[in-house]
Order: C-alpha cells, then sequence, then structure tokens
C-alpha cells in the first residue's frame, strides 16, 4: 500500500517536474533584474531558477548571467529581455534541444552540452533573425527591439 | 521641402534605422576549438566563421564587418562581465572492485568541495560511468550506483544534498573507445561536474 502510494506520488513528481523543469540557474546578479512568469514579475536573485517560458529582464546598469543545466552560459547586459522559449536535456543520454530569444539588448553566449553533441537542436532568434550555432561563443546585440 | 524639413526627414530615417538594428559577432572559444555561428533572416544567410567575424542588420540590409577586442569591449562589455563561471570538471577513479576512491582522488575531493563552497549557487552533477563490459541496461544501472555513491560521499563531506545531481551515463562516454565487452579500467570512472 505504501508503496503504490510511493509510486503514484513519484508519477505525479514525474510530470509537475516536466511541467516546470529548470532549464537553468541565475549565478550572477548585477542591478534590477526580474523574471516574468505567467504574467508575474519577481526580482531574479543568485540563486533563482530559470524555467522554460520565463522571460528574464534587467533594467538600467543592471546585468545578469544564468547557466543552463547543459552548461551554456548567458549572460545579458542592461536593458535587456531574454526569452527561454524551449529547453529540454536528458543528462543521461545527453539529448537536447533549446530556443532562446533575445527581444532587445545584448547577449553574450558560451554553448554547451547539446551545441555540442547536437548543434542541429539549438537556436538563438532575434525578431528577424535565427541563429545557427557549431560549438562556439557569440554575442548579439538587439537594439531598440521588442519591449514584450 | 527646406532644409530643416530635409534634415528632419533624415533625422526620422536614422533613428528607423537605429531602432531595428541588429548585430552579430563571433568570439573566439575560450578551449581554442574553431567554431562558427550561422545567421540567417528572409534576405538569406551569412556565415560567420572566424574570430570577430560580424554582422549588422539595419533597414539597409546586412553588412559583414570585422569586428575587434575593443569593440566588443565597448558594445558587449557589461554582458561579458556578467558571464557565469566555467564550469568545471574533474574525474575520481575508484580501488579496483570496490567503492574507495583512489587516494589521488581522495585527495582531489578536498579541492572539489572548496571549488562547491566558492561558487555563487554552486550545482554539481556526478556523473557515473562504466566500460562496455556486460549490457546497455546493466551498465546504466552500474553507472548510477557510482555515482549516487560518490555522492554520499560528498554530501557526508558536508555538501549541501540539494546541489547534488546523481546521473549514470552507463557506457555511453567512454574516455577510451573501445569494442563491446572490452575491459577498460579508465571508463570506470566518475566524472564530477561543478557550475
Amino acid at each position: 500500500m505504501i508503496k503504490a502510494h510511493w509510486a503514484a506520488l513519484c508519477v505525479l513528481l514525474a510530470c509537475s517536474a516536466q511541467a516546470a523543469e529548470p532549464a537553468g540557474t541565475i549565478k550572477v546578479v548585477k542591478g534590477s533584474v526580474s523574471i516574468e512568469r505567467d504574467g508575474k514579475k519577481m526580482p531574479a536573485t543568485v540563486g533563482s531558477q530559470v524555467e522554460i517560458a520565463d522571460r528574464v529582464r534587467t533594467g538600467k546598469e543592471s546585468s545578469v548571467g544564468v547557466t543552463l543545466r547543459d552548461n551554456t552560459l548567458l549572460s545579458a547586459g542592461p536593458h535587456s529581455l531574454i526569452v527561454i522559449d524551449k529547453f529540454a536535456y536528458d543528462q543521461t543520454t545527453q539529448d537536447g534541444s533549446m530556443s532562446i530569444g533575445i527581444r532587445k539588448g545584448t547577449l553574450s553566449v558560451a554553448s554547451g552540452k547539446i551545441a555540442k553533441r547536437t548543434p542541429e537542436s539549438v537556436d538563438f532568434h532575434t525578431p528577424t533573425s535565427v541563429l545557427g550555432v557549431r560549438g562556439t561563443e557569440f554575442v548579439v546585440e538587439v537594439v531598440g527591439g521588442s519591449d514584450e | 521641402m527646406n532644409k530643416s524639413h530635409v534634415s528632419l526627414a533624415l533625422l526620422a530615417l536614422l533613428m528607423l534605422a537605429g531602432c531595428a538594428s541588429e548585430r552579430f559577432v563571433l568570439l573566439p572559444s575560450a578551449d581554442g576549438r574553431p567554431g562558427a555561428v550561422v545567421v540567417r533572416d528572409a534576405g538569406g544567410e551569412v556565415a560567420l566563421d572566424n574570430p570577430y567575424a560580424a554582422t549588422m542588420r539595419s533597414v539597409g540590409g546586412k553588412t559583414r564587418y570585422q569586428s575587434s577586442v575593443e569593440d566588443v569591449q565597448a558594445r558587449f562589455g557589461e554582458a561579458l562581465a556578467a558571464q557565469p563561471p566555467r564550469p568545471t570538471s574533474y574525474v575520481l577513479y575508484f580501488e579496483t572492485g570496490g567503492n574507495v576512491l583512489t587516494p589521488g582522488s581522495q585527495a582531489a575531493l578536498a579541492g572539489i568541495r572548496q571549488e562547491i563552497a566558492d561558487r555563487p549557487a554552486s550545482e554539481v552533477m556526478v556523473i557515473g560511468h562504466t566500460d562496455r563490459v556486460g549490457s546497455v541496461e546493466a551498465n546504466d544501472r552500474l553507472s548510477l550506483k557510482r555515482a549516487e555513491g560518490l555522492r554520499d560521499v560528498l554530501i557526508e563531506a558536508g555538501v549541501a544534498a540539494g546541489k547534488l545531481e546523481a546521473v549514470g551515463r552507463g557506457e555511453r562516454d567512454p574516455l577510451v573507445a573501445t569494442d563491446d565487452e572490452v575491459d577498460e579500467p579508465k571508463n570506470r570512472r566518475v566524472e564530477i561536474s561543478v557550475r
């Protein structure tokens, strides 16, 4: 009986974990940085989890650094809006995919394990362009992009 | 149209261009390996495949140019300064036929604990690996058992359990490539990745 309960709980946890699986963790915060999730805005602090569909926004003289679960490093400068559109990573097989949007501001990227293993499943996009990545580091600037 | 109208129109055009400009610069990679970025838009694609190769997109179209350390620092300095510390990875080995670390790996553990303590919001992946003796499924289980063993060692050493995640990668990711069913001690290892 207890075992059955545990099994049910595990299934429940597995499902909820999938629904809100963390994509990464905030490691660096300077100035005012917020995470927008389900229409709510909360301040981001070192250790905050970043989830799929989150929007990470920096204010004036602010910046943020995020390490994704596949070791991708993202960091944004002031007045930036970054959206985690997709993220999936299986630690056992190392299969995964990600799609990150840069709506405005500046972003630096050091790509991680997904880009190394399956570069075709990684994309970064701006309002007008899509970037394909082959195991690398780069920076992107979007001037006067969308605020949403 | 008088002169001030012309300059106003010009200003408006410049502002419009400024409103929608995008810039992409490939950086040298930290591990020194060549990398590339392909930038695609409605008008086609541009490949950036050497360090500081750059493209700028605005109303007038796309322009390729060669950026530089100084240019990148001026535009992206604040973003780059916020880059999290790079993940580091350690490999620990076990004494033959047991769950006891070799003296060298035992000594390395102290340094790893220090690094976990020093990093902001550190997270640790403990990744077990096997050689190719046995089935893929059996090796998945064995590698997870190795990882969980080492996770417990780290917890005993004072690392918060919430920071640790143990995974078994089985025989998928060998240090030394071998044929199936080959006994290879170097592949029987646990990797600790701190990020």
